[in-house]
């Protein structure tokens, strides 16, 4: 098992590296000029080349990567050219924000979709199943931009169960936090319900058609402990890489959510620093949700080792 | 192409057997007892009816396509002319669906706004799918140092946000509807070539195709006449299911005014524009009928494309 | 081997102890498909005494696999019609629900599967596999099921057990982990173990092995064992009584010696046939049997074998045989023209088959009563 994790790992420092070429490139490949964003439009072109100098964007591209790839692994991923505040700041911030949300709605995606799937893969077709399985569709058809502002208009508005804005960290008041996450949280779960479901029951339904669920019928197993202990681990392998895949997705895909309801995530910060072209900011969040995504799937690829013993070996 | 459902599908009567008797391992008894039942009936996938469902999801995509086709042929005003003196209007004979808070008609807006989701949606995949699908179809056949650099490739590109690249080109490229179709077309290309790749490699280890090579076939006949016609449902299946993922992408990017500028409507910034300002209490049908359309769309699209999966017997884990 | 009584069982006693271990009376058991209903089962009767072997063989296809299982009732919740009755040490196992079943399955009766390989759970290891029953069934802790699954594992064979009780299926061999099956299926001491072709995927090396290891518990342990196969050679030497099954039907029964000695069904013969034998000169040809087993949905009228039997006369083509004797009362056959020391009886034939080179003239036995047990 070491071996392979170990290769993995090795894997994934590769793919970061890649990565942060990447990031880098997407920023100074595009058309601009962060000196157009702090000097302003109308400023001489003799400005212009002294700050170009001062922020080393005179520098062959290669030497700039490698400059700001130096600075990474000192922590300091440069700062904001608009607000001077430093991009670590930023994602320290932002970070707890996309976090909880994540974790909100994953928990709610988990705990309603394992159990439907569980109950209706036992008689496929019926009319439960067939319910509930096409209802999965109207969620996949939920995006958030759609979901959110429902949300707001009927339980922050219509009935003010729910604030409809505003963030309070979690170390300041944890039951404001979590009062405020609520609406947010729900507002992206939709789709990772309808996708979580549909896989763990498909493979469910595959499973339980196999020798070993009726040899443990056989040994007078109880229907339950067969649906959890037999059948779903080996279910589980499609949903868990969904999953994984999801939840990176997720990381980048809070901003609607957080733009709505007025929350300092990092999707929100690296919204607003695309707009104003704050390139330094841009770059510095592409780099960190990207690894953040890949270490994600190390951890799933980990997780795969402990639910299926086979991986391993092969 | 003979029999490739057959071909697409080893253990379809073991299969068949299992959604037959859920519970109960298919033994070969039973395989033995029902093969004539798969033998004799060819049309057997095709015997199970497609459901009343899948024709009204055929029949909204089909109109939503119809409607926005002949969109300037239909009696509706300017999606963009103002009507000051019919303003924040509920549906009226006048205005089908009403009018928004600078007298436009609503139905004109969501007719015309329509195009931009199929647009986006339709020819975004087919940028996907000529660029990923054909480099996914050589590189499973072929294999070797090519298929391995493609493979790695697409995974970094995949572990790369596409959201925030797409946000960003968009943002300094410039908004129109042409670069967002660009850019989400590419953004599938990585997709593509993953789902077909695999389909491919899967195809390109069958039996036939090592007898068609042993038959002195050349590699672009194979390709053409062996694999592309193997690979076609799983296509078809994820290429749908790809359509509404991108029409959700775009639609985000219209939500936070980054898709084609305005006026120009997309069902995005209508729905944008029926939530700001506190338009949901004021006049709650702005942003209703876009959203119950695009809704309607996306579990459509969803639908057909499921359905189709489930005929073509592919796997959901697959997609 | 720290042994611990089984629990009891809950649900309302039928009177034991008395008469065979398993009473098998008129079961039929049909699928419902698309195209009509499949008659796997299709009138079986039989009986299984206390500690004895009862071979079931026929081809694939013959309702062989579906019978075991609608005896143990581990069949799908749907699309079932289950008739008839099985007794089980005087419970009427037919009468049960699911949930009084499971207090015998594993328990009191227990089954071993085809294919290892699939039939143990790929992502538990075997030793959590064997201690889940008894944890089950007897009430044992984590701590003790664990150390008798290491017993179990030790008694069935497998070297080191200690260490393989945390291996998982993939890491043993196919002979290996069928063995891991019977610890499994004789893990809470059984009466009755249903064998569904144990060894049909193995090497016939471990095919032996595993067929002596199973006999040997059987004698140790006082079980019964229904050994269900294809393979006639496989219940030869191993039963006490046959049943051959054919199109979902009894076509013949008989102690082991007798249906060899005096096959009276050319179905039984042509099975017989197929058995390569060291005796045969090498390079001989296996006689196979032309033409696969009927269709069940339509199974044809008459005898199920006639269009397969090159016996075949009119009136096995018009009317069933019933499952009768002639002589030996335990020697029951399905055939209107049985075969006699080899050769048929059926009129107008003069093919001889066998070893037996002597035509007789058919003196055909077709008025010969009915006593038959699964008629009507």
């Amino acid at each position: 098992m070491g071996k392979y994790l170990l290769r993995r790992l090795l894997q994934l420092v590769v793919v970061s590296f890649v990565i942060s070429v990447l990031a880098f490139l997407l920023v100074h490949l595009l058309p601009g000029d962060p000196t157009t964003t702090i000097l302003g439009p109308n400023d001489t072109a003799a400005n212009r080349a002294i700050l170009m100098k001062q922020l080393g964007l005179d520098l062959p591209l290669w030497q700039q990567y490698l400059t700001w790839l130096g600075a990474i692994f000192q922590g300091n991923f440069g700062n904001s050219y608009l607000n001077h505040q430093s991009v670590t700041h930023i994602l320290a911030t932002g970070a707890p924000v996309d976090f909880e949300l994540i974790l909100i709605s994953q928990t709610i995606a988990f705990s309603v979709a394992v159990p439907l799937a569980l109950v209706t893969s036992r008689k496929p077709n019926r009319p439960l199943d067939n319910v509930s399985t096409t209802s999965t569709f109207g969620l996949l058809a939920l995006p958030p931009f759609v979901v959110a502002p429902i949300l707001v208009a009927v339980f922050a508005v219509g009935l003010g169960w729910f604030p409809a804005t505003g963030y309070t960290p979690f170390t300041q008041s944890p039951a404001t936090n979590i009062h405020q996450m609520i609406l947010p949280s729900v507002a992206i779960t939709a789709g990772s319900i309808a996708v979580y479901y549909r896989l763990l029951r498909s493979d469910l339904i595959s499973t339980l058609q196999q020798d070993f669920i009726t040899m443990a019928r056989s040994k007078g197993l109880s229907s339950r402990r067969i649906m959890w202990r037999h059948a779903f681990r080996p279910s589980s392998f499609s949903l868990l890489a969904a999953a994984g895949i999801n939840i990176g997705a997720l990381i980048a895909g809070t901003f609607v959510v957080e733009l709505l309801f007025a929350m300092p995530g990092i999707g929100y910060a690296l919204v607003q620093a695309v707009e104003q072209r704050d390139y330094l900011v841009v770059q510095g969040i592409a780099l960190v949700v990207a690894i953040a995504y890949v270490i994600i799937q190390f951890i799933i690829d980990f997780i795969f080792t402990i639910v299926d013993p086979r991986v391993v070996r092969e | 192409m003979p029999d490739d459902r057959e071909l697409l599908d080893t253990g379809s009567s073991a299969k068949l057997l299992g959604d037959r008797f859920p519970g109960m391992a298919a033994t070969d008894e039973q395989v033995v007892a029902l093969q004539s039942e798969t033998l004799d009936s060819d049309d057997v996938l095709s015997k199970k009816p497609f459901g009343f469902l899948f024709w009204f999801a055929i029949t909204w995509v089909g109109l939503v396509f119809l409607a926005a086709i002949f969109a300037n042929l239909l009696p509706l005003q300017s999606p963009n002319f103002q009507n000051y003196s019919a303003l924040n209007q509920g549906p009226s004979s006048a205005h089908l669906l009403g009018t928004d808070d600078l007298g436009r008609d609503l139905l004109a807006r969501l007719i015309f706004g329509s195009r931009v989701s199929l647009i986006v949606g339709f020819c975004g995949v087919a940028i996907g799918l000529v660029v990923g699908g054909t480099a996914g179809l050589i590189s499973g056949y072929k294999g070797g140092r090519l298929d391995v650099a493609l493979n790695a490739g697409s995974f970094i590109i995949l572990a790369f946000p596409a959201i925030v690249a797409v946000i960003a080109i968009v943002t300094f490229w410039g908004q129109s509807l042409f670069h967002i179709t660009i850019i989400l077309g590419i953004a599938t290309i990585p997709l593509m070539f993953r789902v077909i790749r695999a389909s491919s490699l899967s195809f390109a280890q069958r039996d036939f195709v090592i007898a068609a090579k042993t038959m002195g076939a050349t590699d672009t006949r194979i390709v053409l006449r062996e694999i592309l016609p193997n690979v076609i449902p799983v296509t078809v299946t994820f290429s749908l299911i790809t359509v509404a993922g991108i029409i959700v992408i775009e639609g985000t990017l219209a939500f936070l005014g980054l898709s084609v500028n305005l006026p120009t409507p997309s069902w995005g910034n209508l729905i944008n524009e029926g939530t700001a300002n506190n338009a949901l209490s004021t006049n709650p049908y702005i942003m209703m009928w876009p959203a119950m359309s695009m809704f309607l769309l996306l579990w459509s699209i969803n639908l057909i494309g499921d359905r189709l999966r489930q005929r073509f017997d592919i796997r959901e884990g697959l997609l | 081997m720290a042994r611990r009584t089984k629990k009891t069982l809950e649900f309302k006693d039928v009177g034991t102890g008395s008469g065979p271990l398993l009473v098998v009376d008129d079961l039929h058991t049909a699928f419902r498909t698309g195209r009509g209903t499949v008659r796997a089962v299709d009138g079986v009767s039989f009986e299984v005494e206390e500690g004895k072997t009862l071979g079931i063989v026929g081809e694939s296809g013959s309702g062989k696999t579906v019978l075991s299982r609608s005896i143990m009732g581990l069949l799908p919740p749907r699309d079932v019609v289950r008739s008839g009755t099985v007794h089980f040490g005087g419970h009427e196992l037919t009468a049960m629900d699911e949930s009084q079943l499971r207090e015998v399955w594993g328990a009191e009766l227990s089954m071993i599967f085809q294919d290892p390989m699939t039939a143990l759970n790929p992502v538990k290891r075997i030793g959590v596999q064997i201690a889940e029953s008894l944890a089950l069934h007897m009430g044992m802790d984590k701590k003790e099921s664990r150390s008798t699954a290491v017993e179990l594992l030790r008694s069935v064979g497998i070297p080191s057990p200690e260490e393989r009780v945390r291996w998982y299926p993939f890491q043993l061999s196919g002979g290996m982990r069928q063995r891991v099956m019977i610890a499994i299926a004789l893990a809470c001491a059984p009466r009755l173990v249903l064998a569904d072709e144990p060894t049909t995927g193995l090497d016939v090396t471990v095919q032996a092995q595993i067929l002596d290891l199973l006999a040997d518990l059987q004698r140790e342990r006082h079980m019964a064992v229904i050994l269900v196969t294809h393979d006639l050679g496989v219940v030869a030497t191993r039963a006490d009584d046959i049943i051959v099954m054919y199109a979902g039907k009894i076509v013949e029964r008989a102690p082991t010696r007798t249906l060899f000695n005096d096959t009276k069904m050319p179905y039984t013969r042509a099975l017989m046939d197929s058995i390569p034998r060291l005796s045969d000169p090498s390079g001989a040809r296996l006689d196979a049997i032309a033409g696969r087993p009927p269709d069940l949905v339509n199974p044809p009228t008459g005898c199920r074998f006639a269009p397969r039997c090159q016996y075949a006369q009119d009136k096995c083509r018009q009317s069933e045989p019933p499952l009768r004797t002639v002589g030996s009362p335990d020697h029951l056959f399905a055939c209107w023209y049985p075969l006699v020391d080899g050769v048929s009886t059926a009129p107008a034939v003069a093919v001889t088959v066998g070893p037996t080179n002597n035509p007789t003239a058919g003196s055909p036995s077709a008025a010969a009563p009915s006593t038959g047990e699964n008629d009507g």
